[in-house]
């Protein structure tokens, strides 16, 4: 039983909510981890979940806005079913970064923080997502994919197209 | 704290430790530039503008947040320092527009200061400037995202300063930017705005020209106005504010509103009617000719001559034939001491009637009675910001009384106050208070009884269905405090109020207050506008020095209602009104005043001056000069800002109604060389009476005043007569607050049942009685408000 009244979440996420806030020591903590998964669950931080998190936490609304607004991995828009974030950091760039994203960029259609009109893609250049080892590299939602080259990432596309690929949350 | 020693620049300094660095050498004289830090709000190094170098210290500190030390060598200017703030200041300058000269601030902002001083004007970038165009946040806060510098100043005013919160960061690094709480997409009309109580403090704290005020953005420069801080014409906390004030072909207009120079009792605060509300003055709407009623009832311009002419003969006439009882007088809560003192005692002495009485908006009368005998137990506006305890009896200062509440709120966040409320309604400083008690309507009574050490009637006290205990734990919390502030709103009143002050008038450490609603409704009060109290409560029953002087009839007079009533029954011959409008505020029949003739002192055709058969045009608080009396007892001095052609002083009108009357001006208003020469001699050829006030005048070294004109000379009349009213001259005329605690002295108070006739005007922060309807940004700002309210429930049915 969620402690907020006509919650915009699953019940399951609601519970999940309740607890977060009870872990730590001041309750504004829970913030960022609620704003995660409220993302993961909607697609995007609407402003309907602002409200709620605001409530949920007991901060102003202008308040989770404020950190929101900070953090670039955080959406206020939906993206699309699979959210392709290509690395453009040092060891992705220097491995062909820049290539792989013009290469999305160019087989999507759409450019940075865009989605395909079909509503499967959406396109982020993001900074280094820790895979430096295997660069370059792309992360679609929570999924890796290194060592690309162009035809691997027109395989991957396929792939998550047909419905194959893995959807991790 | 002990001091600790330490050298900036060579200098020896002292400072208790714990002291920053940067307040240190401010004391000292020494400059450290800053822009994110401002005194009394939380620090935030962000600015980097204040670094110095520490010896034994890495690198250079930021002296605004560095404690001074035992030993501690600075050095403030050096060839590294100058080229640490010029290189801060580049950064600043990234994106800045440097468009000074259209910006508002030109000429009084901190960053061209600083630019000027480090030579930072010349940038290293390249890539072109970031650039937003403004926004319209509310009627009177703009937002120039480019001008700004990211100090956080306004961020913090509005949060920790005005508990308001409505200003925020977000984005990140070179795209952050101030957000206002309603973003765009949550706008009726897609663009972001304020949700706020519109104070502007985050214009006045904001150093460069990125937040702007919009009564005065692009009107004009700083240097082309002159400045004069006067009293806010408003609440009853008795604000200073500076006005800014322009030459116009008919007079000067008021261009501005600040607080600029944060001398006044208030320091840094100003709210949004002492910022904006001044635009009245300015008004097209005035009447600036003096209007007589002719035999066909329309009113017509005449000369100022005719006018008071006509109004001295009338009165006169009516004087003599109908008598003075027939007469009543309306004095205003926004007049001068002087101007409510001259009308008292022009209405008692020529008029010969004690039929006078103002709006009262608290209950003064009861307040003095009950601290009668008294000394020291009346608080000042000055003791909110420092007691340790805060005791607050109904009223709702935030909305009412701003400065109170700010000052309220200061001393919780920098003292560590303890404030206690009981409150019928949930009032927003609840939230800074450390017990709430909420008590049910109508309760005040049995709050009293309970302050009083009588439990019987908790049972009214507490909110039904609430433990009783709560209040009981209230009081002993309250009495375990050895020094409180008992500040009153002005809905206790008669006997509750009584009750409330003498219980805690017999503890130690008790002071009090009592709130009221307009600049000087304190001061009307003080100065006898009651048809049963002389000035300074002096009953005029009494055989007092007052009622001597005056030589007076000593039956009471009729108050505001039994005018109105008299009028009705045709026993009223004429009416009076000095700026106030009692037709409205008394909801008073506009037949009953058919047979009576009416003369108004109006700015506007109010509907009191709608039934007028005289009006003549009135200055207001801002264009004349004096003295006022905020609700605490602070007196402050008033200064002529604005100027308006053909209009005159409310006091300059009554001295001149007063002489077309053919009353003896020297026995009104004390001037020239007095009345009699001889001193008090009783023998001699220039034998007779003394001329007490030519004695007190040559007692005090005062010189007598040279024109009936001169406001100053019944202030020394005040000053002589009025109980309590011994003024610092000094004091007065440098433009600070003195504390004065008028109580009639015990033996002449009488325990009479006196008729309650207070009525709270409950202005909030966007009204101020009739006045605040001649306010286009007051009106605004109700219409925003109002649209605020209309979105968010929209939003909620949504």
């Amino acid at each position: 039983m969620s402690t907020i009244a006509n919650t915009i979440f699953s019940p399951e996420m609601a519970a999940r909510f309740d607890k977060l806030v009870t872990i730590y020591p001041v309750r504004r903590s829970a913030l960022v981890p609620m704003l995660l998964y409220a993302q993961d669950d909607l697609g995007y931080v609407s402003d309907a979940a602002v409200a709620e998190i605001a409530l949920r936490i007991e901060i102003l609304e202008l308040d989770v806005r404020n950190v929101l607004s900070y953090y670039s991995m955080l959406r206020t828009k939906p993206a699309g079913k699979y959210n392709v974030q290509v690395c453009t950091n040092i060891s992705c760039m220097l491995r062909g970064g820049y290539e792989i994203l013009d290469h999305c960029k160019h087989k999507l259609g759409i450019g940075h923080k865009e989605v395909t009109p079909d509503g499967v893609f959406s396109l982020e250049e993001v900074e280094c997502i820790g895979a430096c080892c295997w660069a370059p590299a792309m992360q679609i939602n929570y999924d890796f994919h290194d060592d690309l080259t162009p035809e691997k990432v027109d395989v991957l596309f396929q792939m998550y197209k047909d419905g194959q690929g893995k959807d991790v949350k | 704290m002990p001091d600790v020693t330490f050298t900036v620049d060579g200098n020896k300094l002292t400072a208790p430790a714990g002291t920053l660095l940067i307040e240190a050498c401010k004391s000292a004289g020494i400059e450290i530039p800053a822009f994110c830090y401002y005194p009394g709000l939380s620090l935030q190094a962000a600015c980097r503008m204040c670094v110095v170098r520490i010896e034994k210290m890495p690198k250079l500190q930021t002296a605004c947040t560095t404690p001074v030390a035992e030993g501690m060598v600075v050095q403030t200017e050096t060839p590294e320092i100058a080229q640490a703030r010029k290189a801060t200041l580049q950064l600043l300058l990234g994106n800045h527009p440097l468009d000074c000269p259209v910006c508002d601030a030109g000429g009084e902002c901190e960053l061209q200061d600083m630019t000027f001083k480090y030579g930072a004007a010349d940038s290293f970038y390249a890539e072109p400037k970031n650039h937003r165009e403004e926004q319209k946040w509310s009627p009177v806060v703009y937002f120039d995202r480019p001008r700004c510098i990211l100090c956080y100043r306004c961020v913090r005013m509005c949060g920790e300063g005005m508990d308001v919160f409505a200003l925020g960061i977000q984005n990140r690094g070179s795209s952050s930017v101030i957000a206002p709480n309603v973003p765009a997409q949550m706008s009726p009309d897609d663009l972001a705005h304020v949700d706020c109580e519109q104070c502007g403090m985050c214009i006045d704290a904001c150093p460069v020209g990125a937040l702007t005020s919009g009564t005065y953005r692009y009107k004009t420069r700083p240097w082309e106005m002159n400045h004069v801080a006067t009293v806010c014409t408003h609440c009853g906390d008795g604000c200073k504010t500076t006005l800014g004030v322009r030459s116009t072909s008919d007079g000067a207009e008021i261009v501005r509103g600040d607080n600029r120079d944060k001398s006044g009792i208030n320091g840094d605060f100003l709210c949004n009617k002492g910022r904006y509300a001044f635009d009245f003055a300015n008004s097209p709407d005035r009447i600036t000719q003096p209007l007589v009623r002719n035999s066909s009832g329309v009113l017509l311009p005449v000369s100022w001559e005719q006018a008071l002419e006509h109004v001295g003969k009338k009165l006169r006439e009516l004087r003599d034939t109908r008598g003075g009882k027939s007469i009543g007088v309306v004095g205003g809560n926004r007049l001068t001491n002087e101007e409510a003192y001259l009308l008292q005692k022009f209405a008692r002495t020529v008029l010969q009637t004690n039929n006078i009485d103002h709006h009262r908006t608290a209950d003064y009368v009861s307040f003095a009675q009950a601290l009668a005998g008294t000394t020291g137990k009346a608080a000042s506006q000055r003791d909110i910001e420092k007691s340790p305890a805060i005791f607050i009896i109904g009223g709702d200062p935030t909305n009412q009384n701003p400065l109170t509440a700010w000052n309220l709120r200061s001393n919780v966040r920098l003292n560590k106050a303890r404030i206690y409320i009981a409150n019928t309604e949930e009032i927003k400083l609840r939230r800074n208070a450390k017990a709430f008690l909420h008590v049910a309507p109508f309760g005040y009574s049995a709050l009293a009884d309970l302050m009083s050490g009588d439990d019987s009637t908790l049972e009214s006290l507490v909110q039904p269905g609430t433990n009783k205990q709560v209040a009981l734990d209230f009081r002993a919390a309250l009495r375990a405090e050895e020094e409180v502030v008992v500040l009153i709103g002005s809905e206790l009143r008669g006997g509750d109020l009584k009750k409330v002050i003498e219980f805690g008038t017999k503890l130690p450490g008790r002071k009090f207050a009592l709130l009221s609603d307009y600049v000087n409704s304190r001061g009307a009060a003080d100065m006898g506008l009651l048809p049963d109290m002389l000035p300074g409560y002096t009953p005029i029953t009494a055989g007092s020095n007052l009622a001597t002087e005056y030589n007076i009839a000593t039956e009471p007079g009729l108050d505001m209602l039994e005018i109105f009533d008299a009028a009705g029954k045709g026993e009223l011959s004429a009416l009076y009104v000095v700026g106030a409008n009692p037709v409205a505020r008394f909801g008073v029949d506009p037949a009953a005043l058919r047979n009576t003739f009416v003369v108004v002192q109006e700015m506007f055709l109010t509907e009191t001056a709608a039934l007028a058969d005289v009006i003549l045009p009135a200055a207001n608080l801002y264009e004349k000069s004096g003295s006022v009396t905020n609700s605490y007892g602070d007196l402050q001095q008033v200064n002529k800002a604005g100027d308006r052609a053909g209009v005159r002083t409310d006091f300059e009108m009554i001295v001149r109604i007063a002489d077309k009357m053919g009353a003896n001006m020297r026995a009104l208003v004390p001037f020239g060389k007095g009345l009699h020469a001889d001193m008090g001699q009783t023998r001699g050829a220039q034998s007779g009476e003394a001329d007490r006030h030519a004695v007190w005048l040559t007692a005090n070294n005062l010189e007598p005043r040279l024109s009936p004109f001169d406001p100053m000379a019944i202030l020394d009349e005040i000053n002589r007569l009025v109980p309590g009213y011994s003024l610092l001259r000094l004091q007065l005329l440098s433009g600070n607050d003195q504390h004065l605690s008028p109580a009639a002295p015990s033996d002449l108070v009488q325990i009479t049942n006196r008729r309650d006739l207070v009525l709270p005007a409950n202005d909030g922060l966007f009204t101020s009685g009739t006045l605040g309807r001649y306010s286009a940004m007051l009106a605004d700002l109700q219409q925003n408000a109002a649209s605020r309210t209309a979105a968010a429930e929209q939003t909620a049915a949504d």
